[in-house]
């Protein structure tokens, strides 16, 4: 009897165990929330959002942080545009043109899983090491190609996955009909996977906007606010890193403030990401 | 019959082959950038001085590396010792335990946490991880603990490996339950039902059938948990403290290798040699990442193929 009742006991206090490591990381993600929120307030106010920095004053800390906002927009826009550019067709070509389980899909699938493991600070330096071979200086569009490079991996990967998820049978009605290849990834498949995509697009948005070691080698940071491709661009991440680290109590409350408007962004990409998975979901034929 | 249907349709494949060949090419692009890079300094000094010294004084053309390789471990360790079983834990409950409504809210909740960028983990562990270790745990350590040097140390701050291992920990759980709870799931129902069906209860058929069952995949979830904490560069470079010597202590202060390279990029290019040498620290990073990332590739394609 004895026996049976120490099992039980075991079960049950592992599953309190269970229950409160997840209440847990509940709690410490509010915390994270809170903390971010209740520091990033104060300073949160209309002239924040829609000034560069005072220049030649950093220790007043006055103006905002509209150059890291703008910064970071046109970066991670461009990025993204670049890898969907480069990720979705490859994407589409695993799914559509290779057969199912065929060598060169494992392989291509084999590289991006490689590539999504690599930590952004040695795209850092990769893209670091491209400029130097072209002679470029920290830029937007070094940043731009560098945040692409990161975001790639993460991107495909889950169009992949999506992409999967289409019924094969959608395939073979197609191309029974007539329709090519190319047709039948980009009219057919891609249509009844778009909102799977967006996603997978939204993904790709959402680490290439939070990224700061990546962007620290290549874009630069700048008080001024983005003006060329060829000029280094502040960035959000960089702005709360950097603003961080000065003494002025002013400065710093642009840093907390920049890591509020940094975590709204990315907590906004991320819920309308999930809204649009639950709808991919709803639409898949079965 | 070449139309001009068909020949888009050649034209794009041939377009995409090439695309996906390129991308496949990618790492090894990268491994060639970087290594073509630090043979400098690798031609000029042994590998072991590099990797064993603990002489860093690059103005005086001293690279030795070991402060911030055995940072970097200390760090990772301690991340993977507190991640480990607490997302090892919520990866079984949400596959077995968990109501609907529980993982309706768990779920999410660990998709936004690893969406969230690497400076805001940092800022919460200036704000929250860092005075909590410092002000909190290690006069408590020190108070109870004091006699083991492990949790010793002459350093007045919360920045520290702790701190830094907390931190990290927080940022690799979300990717380690998930694909832990992934593994788990794929153990087929009929396992479960026989261990059930011969008397065992729910817990005992989890410790000993699905657990071995998907031991392979849980390896591999800590293995990718330890290659994202191996490479973490901000969140840690805020709250380790970024002190240049082996950590003997979990209070003490240290610097990473992916520290050391955000830090120094901006000087690398006026003393000779350091270029080349912060491009060996990432060459290091990338090979370590990789080798733990295709250990974790087979281990799962080997799952994904036994089940299907």
């Amino acid at each position: 009897m004895s026996k049976i009742n120490k099992r039980i006991i075991e079960e049950k206090a592992f599953k309190i165990v269970m229950h409160t490591v997840c209440a847990a990381v509940v709690l410490i993600f509010l915390i994270m929330l809170a903390t971010i929120v209740i520091k990033g307030l104060p300073g949160l106010n209309l002239k924040m959002l829609t000034h560069q920095p005072l220049r030649g004053s950093y220790a007043e800390g006055g103006g905002g942080i509209l150059n890291a906002i703008l910064g970071s927009v046109y970066l991670a826009l461009g990025a993204t545009f670049l890898a969907g550019l480069i990720g979705i067709p490859v994407a589409l070509f695993i799914n559509v043109y290779l057969k199912k389980n065929s060598r060169f899909a494992t392989l291509i699938r084999f590289s991006f899983d490689v590539l999504w493991g690599i930590p952004s600070i040695v795209y850092g330096a990769f893209g670091f090491i491209i400029m130097i071979f072209f002679h470029m200086r920290s830029s937007l569009l070094a940043g731009i190609i560098t945040i692409a490079f990161l975001e790639l991996p993460i991107m495909t990967r889950a169009a992949d996955s999506i992409l999967k998820m289409v019924p094969l049978e959608l395939k073979e009605i197609s191309l029974s009909l007539g329709a090519t290849r190319f047709e039948t990834a980009f009219r057919i498949i891609f249509k009844q996977a778009f909102p799977g995509i967006l996603t997978a697009i939204l993904i790709g948005l959402g680490r290439g906007i939070g990224d700061a070691a990546a962007v620290m080698f290549t874009a630069g940071y700048t008080d001024s606010l983005p003006t060329s491709l060829f000029r280094p661009v502040a960035t959000l991440p960089l702005a709360i890193f950097y603003q961080l680290g000065t003494p002025f109590p002013e400065v710093q409350q642009r840093g907390y403030t920049s890591a509020l408007v940094l975590m709204l962004v990315i907590l906004f990409i991320s819920i309308f990401s999930r809204i649009l998975t639950k709808r991919f979901q709803q639409n898949v034929l079965r | 019959m070449l139309t001009k249907r068909t020949i888009k349709d050649i034209l794009a494949k041939h377009a995409m082959f090439f695309l996906a060949c390129a991308v496949s090419l990618l790492v090894i692009f990268i491994f060639g950038g970087l290594f073509f890079k630090s043979s400098t300094i690798l031609k000029n000094k042994p590998l072991a001085e590099l990797l064993f010294s603990v002489d860093w004084h690059p103005s005086r053309g001293n690279f030795g590396f070991a402060p911030f390789i055995m940072g970097t471990i200390w760090v990772t360790v301690v991340a993977i010792f507190l991640a480990v079983p607490a997302s090892l834990l919520t990866a079984i409950f949400l596959a077995e335990y968990a109501h609907k409504k529980i993982r309706g809210v768990i779920k999410p909740v660990l998709d936004l946490l690893a969406g969230i960028s690497p400076v805001i983990f940092g800022v919460f562990g200036i704000l929250v991880i860092v005075p909590f270790v410092g002000n909190g745990l290690k006069p408590f350590c020190e108070k109870f603990l004091g006699f083991i040097p492990f949790f010793r140390s002459d350093n007045f701050t919360g920045y520290s490996v702790l701190s830094a291992g907390i931190v990290l920990a927080i940022m690799i759980f979300p990717t380690m339950a998930q694909v832990a709870e992934e593994v788990v799931n794929s153990v087929p129902q009929e396992t479960r039902e026989s261990s059930l069906a011969l008397g065992a209860t729910k817990w005992e058929t989890i410790k000993y059938v699905v657990v071995k069952k998907a031991g392979a995949g849980i390896i591999a979830a800590i293995i990718l948990g330890l290659s994202r904490a191996f490479g973490e560069t901000i969140a840690v470079l805020m709250v380790v403290g970024n002190v240049i010597k082996v950590p003997h202590s979990l209070f003490d202060a240290a610097y990473t290798l992916p520290a050391l390279i955000a830090n120094n990029y901006g000087e690398m290019m006026s003393i000779p040699l350091y270029d080349s040498a912060l491009l060996l620290a990432a060459l290091i990073l990338l090979a370590v990442t990789v080798f733990f990332n295709i250990g974790a590739w087979f281990i799962l394609l080997r799952i994904e193929k036994s089940y299907v």
